[in-house]
C-alpha cells in the first residue's frame, strides 16, 4: 500500500518545514539580531528636539539686558485634533478651557487660523503655520501645565511644554528695544536654506533674530540645540526616556553699551518731546510734533556704542511667545510714529546747521584759511534767488570759528557759492569735483557707516549725480504735472522741474553748504562724523558688539573696532574747528543752556542745527562731544537745536560726568571714571557676571 | 441497530489496557503546553495595550483561559463520541459551517476586520466559520472518500473517488475565497492535498491537483478576485522596504520584534516592541512575535518543536488509524496544524506572505481555539479506537460493520 510511504513523505515534509523555521529563527535572533536589536531601539525612541537657550546680551558692565525665563505654553496640535470626532474636539477643548480657566470661545478661537470657518478676529485666531502646535496660552502656572502632561489620555493634541523664552530685565529702567532687536520663528525658506546647508543649529522650531542685536549675532546667540530620546509606543506616546544629547546653551554677547547711560539717555529723550509737544512753534503757531527722535551716545576713540535711543519705542515683550496681528501692525503703523523703526540709524534728515563744520573743514583744506573772514551779512542774492541769514541777523565780516559758534547761514553760502563756480557752476558735468561735496563723503556721509545693527540707512549727498539721477526719474511726473495752466508754487516748480531739474543750481549749492536742502543723513552718521572731529581725523565703524563669550565665560572673541578710514584734513584746520565748537558752549548758540555747567573741567563742543524741512516743522539737532563722548540729539519736527535739545544734551553729559550742579564726580559718573571701560565685565564660574576689573577699581 | 452500537465501544476487552495508558501523552501534553504558552503570550501581548483591554490588565489572559477550558470540554466531547456518530455528525458539522460561511455574505451579520469578510457577529460574540470548515472538511473528506472506499473493500480511492470529495472541499473553499481569507485557503489547499495524497490516488491525481491549484491561483489573480491589499502583502514580503509604513510595516516590525529577542528573549512582559505595541495585531496572528522577543531562540523555539510533536504524534495516529476514516481525518489534522503552524510563524519569521491566519492552540481568539481542539478530540478519538483494532483488520471490519447495518 502506498499509505504508509507518503506517510513518511508528509512527516518529512513538515519536519523540513519546521526545521526551515527554525533555522530562520536562528538567523534572526542570532546571527543578524544585532541589526535588528538597532532597528527595535530606533523603534522605540524618537529623539524630541530640545531647543538650547540663547545666549546673554548683556552691557559693558555685565549687566543682562537680554536674559531667559521659562514659560509653561499650553498648544493644540491641530493635525492630532483634526483625527478626533467633532464631539471629542470640543470635549477636549472644553477641558482644556476648565482647566485653564479660560472661556471655551477664547480656547476654540485660539485654535482656529485665522480666515477658517468660525475663526474670530485676529489676533485671536492663530496667524501661524498650521502644522505647528499652536499656543493657546502662555505664562500659565506650572502646576496647571503639570497637570496637563500628566493627563495625557484626557487631553489629546493638546500639549504643556516649557519654552525658554526671552526675557527683559531692564537695569535702570531701560528699554533699547530697538538696539536688542527681537526673535520670530524661523521662515520655511531659511529652514530649507539650513538644512541644505548641513546647519543644525537651526530647525523647524527655531527661533531667528529679526532685528538689531538679536540679529546681527544671531549667529552666536542661537546655540546648538540638542535631542531628547522619548521612548513611545506605536501611537507616538511617551512611555519612557531613552538617551539625552544636551543643547548648547548660545553664547553671550557683551556690548559697549552702558544700561545707565542708556536709562538716562531715554528718558531725557522722551521728556524733551514731551516738552516739545508742549512748547508753541512761532513759526507754524502751533505746539511742536515732535514725532519721533534719537539719541546716539559713541566712544570717539574707537567707535563703541555707549548708548542709543529711538522715540517712539515699544515693549519688547510683545515678540515673546507669538506677536499678533493687531501688534505688529501697530509697530508699523504711522500714527502709533512707526515704533519699530530705529530712528539712531533709520532716520533720514537734513543736518542743518550741524552740517557747517564739516563744509568749514573743506572749506579750510581747499583754499579758505584760518584767518580768512567772510561778511555775515543779512542776506546774499545767488544769482535770482535772496537767501537770508537766520532771523535775518547781521554781523559783518567774521571768522569761521565765529561763524560756527553764532551759526552764520550767509557766511556758508558764499564759500558753497565759491566751490560751486569753481566746480564749473551748473555745467550739467556729473564728474565735476566739487570739493565740498569730496569733504562731505569724506566724513563718511551718504555711505552707511557699518554699524553692528542692521538696517541701517546710508543717508544721501544730494549732488550733481544725484540731481541728474533724481530728475531722470522724475521728470515724467513733473513735465505731465507742468502741462496743466496752473500758477501756485507746485505747478510752477514742475514746469522749471521739467525743464532743467539736472542743474547743480547755485540754490543747490548754497543749501548743500549750510545742511539743507535735499542732503540727509541719520543720527548715527553725524555722530561718527562728530566723532572724528573729536578724535583728531579717524572714522570709526560704530560698534555695539564688544566680545563673545561662551557659556562657561571663556572669551571666544573680542570684536575689534574698525577704522572707516581717515579725514584727509589737516590736523591744524580740524583743531581750528575742535577750539571753534569750544566756544559754542562758551559765547555761541547753545552757551544760553550751558549756564552754571563746569565747562573748564568737562570741556563740551556743541554745534546746534535746526533744520527745515518743506511742509513740516523744523527738526532739532545738536551735535556735542568731548574728547570721551559723541553725544548727538535729534528731534524730528521738534524746534531749535539747542531750545528742544539743549537741555537733554546737557542732562546727559551731567550724567556721563557725575556733575551735580557745578561739581564734577567722575567717580559717580554714569560710567564711574567717566571713562567707557575697556576690559570685560568677568563671567565667574557660579553663573554671576562682574563689572569689569577697572571700573570695580574706581568703585572700590 | 444504532442504538446498541455506541454500547459496544465502550466494552472493554481485557487485553485493552487502562484510559491513563492508552491516550497519547505526547499529544496532549504539548498541545498543553501550547495553550498555556499561548495564554501567557495573549496576557502579555495586550498587558500595556490600554485601549484593548479597557485597563483590565488580565482580560484577554481570561479570556483565553476560558477558551482554552470551553476548547478542552468540547475535545473531551469529541474524543468520547463513538466514531460511528461522528460520521453522523460529520454532514451535520460540515454542513454548520457552510452555513456559517453562507451567512458572512448576509450583510449585517457579517462583520469585516482587516479587510476581510471573515467575521459572524451573533450578538457580543463574533465567530470565525472558516475555522469550523476546516474541521467539517476535514471530516467531510474523510467520511466520503472512506465510506467509497470502503464500500468497494479497497484501502485505496479511485479518481471518480476523489471528484466528490474535491467537490466538499470546494464548496467552502469557494466561500472562503470570497471573503476573502487567503491564508485560511491555503492551509485548506495543504489539508485537501495531504488528505488525497493519504488515499493513495495515483500521482497522476497528485499532479493534476497541484497543476489545478496553481490555475486557480493565477486565475484567481487574473480575475481580481484577490484585492488589491492581498497582492500588496506579497509584494511586500518579496521587498518590506518598497512600503515600510504600509503593507510592509508589519513584515519589518515583527522581524525586528523577534530580531529583538536574541537568544533568551527580553524576558515575559519586558519585550520593549512587544510592550509598545509595534506589531499590530500582536495577540492574535502575530502572536508569535511575543514569543520571539519575550521569550528568545528558546522560547519560539520550543513552540516550534511543540508544533513538531504534535504534527509527529498526529501522523503517528495517522499510521496506526484503525480504518480509512481515522488515518484520512488524522492526516487531515496533522496537515492542517503543521502548515497552519508554518504559514503563521513563516510570516512572521517574514519567509511568508502575510495572512491572516491564527497560530493554533496559542493564538488568541475563541473560534480557532475550538476548532483546534476539537480536532485534537478527533485525534484522540482515532487513536483510542486504535486499541479496538481486531485481528480481521480495516478492511473487512468495517466491511462488516456496514453489512450489518
Amino acid at each position: 500500500m502506498t499509505a504508509r510511504p507518503r506517510l513518511v513523505v508528509v512527516q518529512v515534509l513538515i519536519l523540513a518545514l519546521f526545521g526551515t523555521l527554525l533555522v530562520r529563527l536562528w538567523y534572526i535572533q542570532l546571527a543578524s539580531g544585532d541589526t535588528y536589536r538597532e532597528q527595535a531601539e530606533d523603534n522605540a525612541v524618537e529623539d524630541v528636539i530640545v531647543q538650547p537657550e540663547r545666549g546673554l546680551i548683556v552691557d559693558a558692565m555685565g549687566r543682562p539686558l537680554v536674559a531667559n525665563r521659562a514659560s509653561w505654553v499650553v498648544s493644540v496640535d491641530r493635525t492630532e485634533l483634526a483625527k478626533l470626532g467633532d464631539s471629542d474636539q470640543s470635549a477636549v477643548l472644553h477641558r482644556v478651557a476648565d482647566t485653564l480657566d479660560m472661556s471655551y470661545a477664547d480656547v476654540f478661537g485660539r485654535s482656529r487660523l485665522c480666515g477658517e470657518a468660525g475663526a474670530p478676529e485676529a489676533p485671536r485666531c492663530w496667524n501661524g503655520s498650521p502644522y505647528q502646535p499652536v499656543p493657546i496660552a502662555e505664562d500659565i502656572a506650572e502646576d496647571v501645565a503639570i497637570a496637563i502632561q500628566e493627563r495625557s489620555e484626557d487631553f489629546p493634541a493638546i500639549e504643556a511644554r516649557q519654552l525658554s523664552v526671552r526675557d527683559y530685565p531692564e537695569p535702570f529702567g531701560v528699554n533699547a528695544a530697538h538696539l536688542l532687536g527681537y526673535l520670530t520663528p524661523i521662515t520655511a525658506d531659511e529652514y530649507e536654506q539650513a538644512q541644505a546647508n548641513d546647519d543644525t543649529t537651526l530647525n523647524a522650531g527655531s527661533l531667528v533674530g529679526r532685528s538689531g542685536l538679536e540679529r546681527a549675532y544671531d549667529r552666536y546667540l542661537r546655540g546648538q540645540p540638542g535631542t531628547k530620546g522619548v521612548e513611545v509606543d506605536a501611537h507616538g506616546r511617551t512611555i519612557g526616556d531613552g538617551p539625552v544629547r544636551p543643547p548648547q546653551p548660545g553664547d553671550t554677547l557683551v556690548t559697549s553699551l552702558d544700561a545707565r547711560v542708556q536709562s538716562v539717555v531715554e528718558r531725557e529723550l522722551a521728556k524733551a518731546i514731551h516738552i516739545a509737544r508742549h512748547t508753541r512753534d512761532e513759526v507754524t503757531h502751533r505746539n511742536y510734533e515732535a514725532t519721533s527722535g534719537a539719541v546716539v551716545v559713541l566712544d570717539p576713540h574707537d567707535g563703541s556704542v555707549i548708548a542709543t535711543a529711538s522715540y517712539p519705542t515699544y515693549d519688547p515683550n510683545v515678540w515673546v511667545g507669538g506677536i499678533s496681528q493687531r501688534q505688529l501692525s501697530e509697530l508699523y503703523d504711522k500714527r502709533s510714529g512707526e515704533p519699530l523703526l530705529s530712528r539712531p540709524t533709520q532716520a533720514q534728515l537734513a543736518p542743518g546747521s550741524t552740517w557747517k563744520p564739516f563744509t568749514a573743514a573743506g572749506a579750510l583744506d581747499h583754499g579758505y584759511h584760518r584767518s580768512d573772514r567772510l561778511n555775515c551779512s543779512s542776506s546774499l542774492l545767488v544769482g535770482d534767488r535772496v537767501f537770508d541769514n537766520y532771523e535775518s541777523a547781521s554781523y559783518g565780516p567774521i571768522t569761521f570759528a565765529q561763524a560756527l559758534q553764532l551759526s552764520c547761514d550767509t557766511f556758508f553760502y558764499r564759500i558753497g557759492y565759491d566751490k560751486w563756480l569753481d566746480a564749473g557752476a551748473d555745467s550739467g558735468d556729473v564728474q565735476a569735483r566739487d570739493v565740498l561735496v569730496g569733504n562731505a563723503k569724506n566724513f563718511g556721509f551718504g555711505s552707511p557707516t557699518g554699524v553692528d545693527l542692521p538696517g541701517e540707512a546710508s543717508g544721501r549727498i544730494a549732488d550733481r549725480r544725484w540731481k541728474r539721477a533724481y530728475w531722470e526719474d522724475n521728470k515724467d511726473y513733473y513735465c505731465k504735472l507742468g502741462k496743466k495752466q496752473e500758477y501756485d508754487y507746485e505747478h510752477v516748480f514742475a514746469r522749471e522741474f521739467c525743464v532743467d531739474g539736472w542743474r547743480y543750481r547755485a540754490g543747490d549749492a548754497v543749501n548743500f553748504a549750510i545742511g539743507q536742502g535735499d542732503t540727509i543723513v541719520s543720527p548715527m552718521q553725524l555722530a561718527v562724523g562728530y566723532g572724528a572731529l573729536a578724535n583728531g581725523g579717524t572714522l570709526w565703524e560704530p560698534r555695539v558688539g564688544k566680545a563673545i563669550v561662551d557659556p562657561a565665560g571663556h572669551v571666544i572673541r573680542r570684536i575689534e573696532p574698525r577704522r572707516a578710514g581717515r579725514v584727509p584734513v589737516s590736523r591744524a584746520n580740524l583743531r581750528y574747528i575742535d577750539r571753534a565748537l569750544l566756544g559754542t558752549s562758551t559765547i555761541g548758540t547753545m552757551a544760553w543752556k550751558m549756564g552754571g555747567f563746569p565747562l573748564d573741567e568737562v570741556h563740551i563742543r556743541a554745534k546746534t542745527g535746526t533744520a527745515e524741512v518743506y511742509g513740516k516743522q523744523t527738526t532739532s539737532w545738536l551735535a556735542t562731544y568731548d574728547r570721551n563722548y559723541v553725544v548727538v540729539m535729534m528731534v524730528e519736527q521738534g524746534g531749535t537745536g539747542s531750545g528742544t535739545s539743549g537741555d537733554a544734551v546737557r542732562h546727559i553729559w551731567e550724567s556721563l560726568y557725575g556733575i551735580r550742579g557745578t561739581k564734577v564726580d567722575r567717580d559717580r559718573a554714569a560710567i564711574p571714571g567717566a571713562r567707557p571701560p575697556r576690559d570685560l565685565p568677568r563671567f565667574e564660574t557660579d553663573g554671576n557676571i562682574r563689572p569689569p576689573e577697572s571700573i570695580e577699581m574706581i568703585t572700590r | 441497530m444504532t442504538a446498541v452500537a455506541p454500547a459496544r465501544t465502550r466494552v472493554s476487552t481485557p487485553s485493552t489496557p487502562a484510559l491513563w495508558r492508552r491516550v497519547d501523552w505526547w499529544l496532549l501534553g504539548s498541545v498543553g503546553a501550547l495553550c498555556v504558552i499561548g495564554c501567557l503570550l495573549v496576557w502579555s501581548a495586550t498587558v500595556s495595550q490600554i485601549d484593548l483591554t479597557g485597563g483590565d490588565d488580565t482580560a484577554y489572559l481570561a479570556k483565553q483561559a476560558t477558551n482554552v477550558v470551553v476548547g478542552a470540554g468540547l475535545a473531551v466531547l469529541v474524543a468520547a463520541t463513538d466514531h460511528r456518530w461522528l460520521r453522523i455528525w460529520a454532514p451535520a458539522v460540515y454542513l454548520i459551517s457552510i452555513v456559517g460561511l453562507g451567512l458572512i455574505f448576509v450583510p449585517g451579520i457579517g462583520t469585516t476586520i482587516n479587510g476581510s469578510r471573515s467575521w459572524l457577529s451573533i450578538g457580543a460574540m463574533t465567530l470565525q466559520p472558516a475555522e469550523f470548515a476546516k474541521l467539517g472538511i476535514v471530516v467531510g473528506m474523510a467520511l466520503v472518500l472512506a465510506e467509497r472506499a470502503e464500500g468497494r473493500l479497497r484501502t485505496r480511492s479511485t479518481g471518480t473517488d476523489l471528484v466528490p470529495a474535491l467537490a466538499i472541499a470546494a464548496l467552502p473553499a469557494v466561500l472562503i475565497l470570497g471573503q476573502p481569507d487567503l491564508g485560511t485557503l491555503i492551509v485548506l489547499t495543504a489539508m485537501v492535498f495531504g488528505i488525497i495524497a493519504l488515499t493513495g490516488a495515483g500521482k497522476r491525481w497528485l499532479v493534476g491537483l497541484i497543476a489545478a491549484g496553481g490555475a486557480a491561483v493565477a486565475g484567481a489573480i487574473a480575475v481580481g478576485v484577490l484585492a488589491d491589499y492581498q497582492l500588496d502583502r506579497f509584494r511586500a514580503f518579496t521587498d518590506p522596504s518598497l512600503d515600510p509604513k504600509g503593507a510592509g510595516y508589519n513584515t519589518i516590525q515583527s522581524r525586528v520584534a523577534v530580531g529583538n529577542g536574541g537568544l533568551f528573549g527580553q524576558g515575559l512582559f519586558d519585550g520593549s516592541q512587544t510592550q509598545a505595541g509595534f506589531v499590530p495585531e500582536q495577540h492574535t496572528d502575530f502572536v508569535f512575535t511575543v514569543a520571539g522577543e519575550e521569550l528568545g531562540l528558546f522560547g519560539a523555539g520550543l513552540i516550534i518543536v511543540l508544533f513538531t510533536i504534535v504534527v509527529w504524534r498526529a501522523l503517528r495516529i495517522a499510521r496506526d488509524a484503525p480504518d480509512l476514516f481515522g488515518r484520512l481525518v488524522a492526516v487531515g489534522v496533522a496537515c492542517w496544524f503543521g502548515f497552519q503552524a508554518f504559514q503563521n510563524i513563516g510570516m512572521c519569521l517574514g519567509i511568508m506572505p502575510i495572512t491572516g491566519v491564527p497560530l493554533p492552540f496559542v493564538s488568541y481568539g475563541g473560534t480557532s481555539m475550538f476548532a483546534a481542539l476539537m480536532a485534537v478530540g478527533l485525534l484522540v478519538n482515532v487513536h483510542l479506537r486504535t486499541y479496538h483494532r481486531h485481528g480481521l483488520g480495516v478492511i473487512v471490519r468495517s466491511h462488516l460493520n456496514r453489512s450489518r447495518r
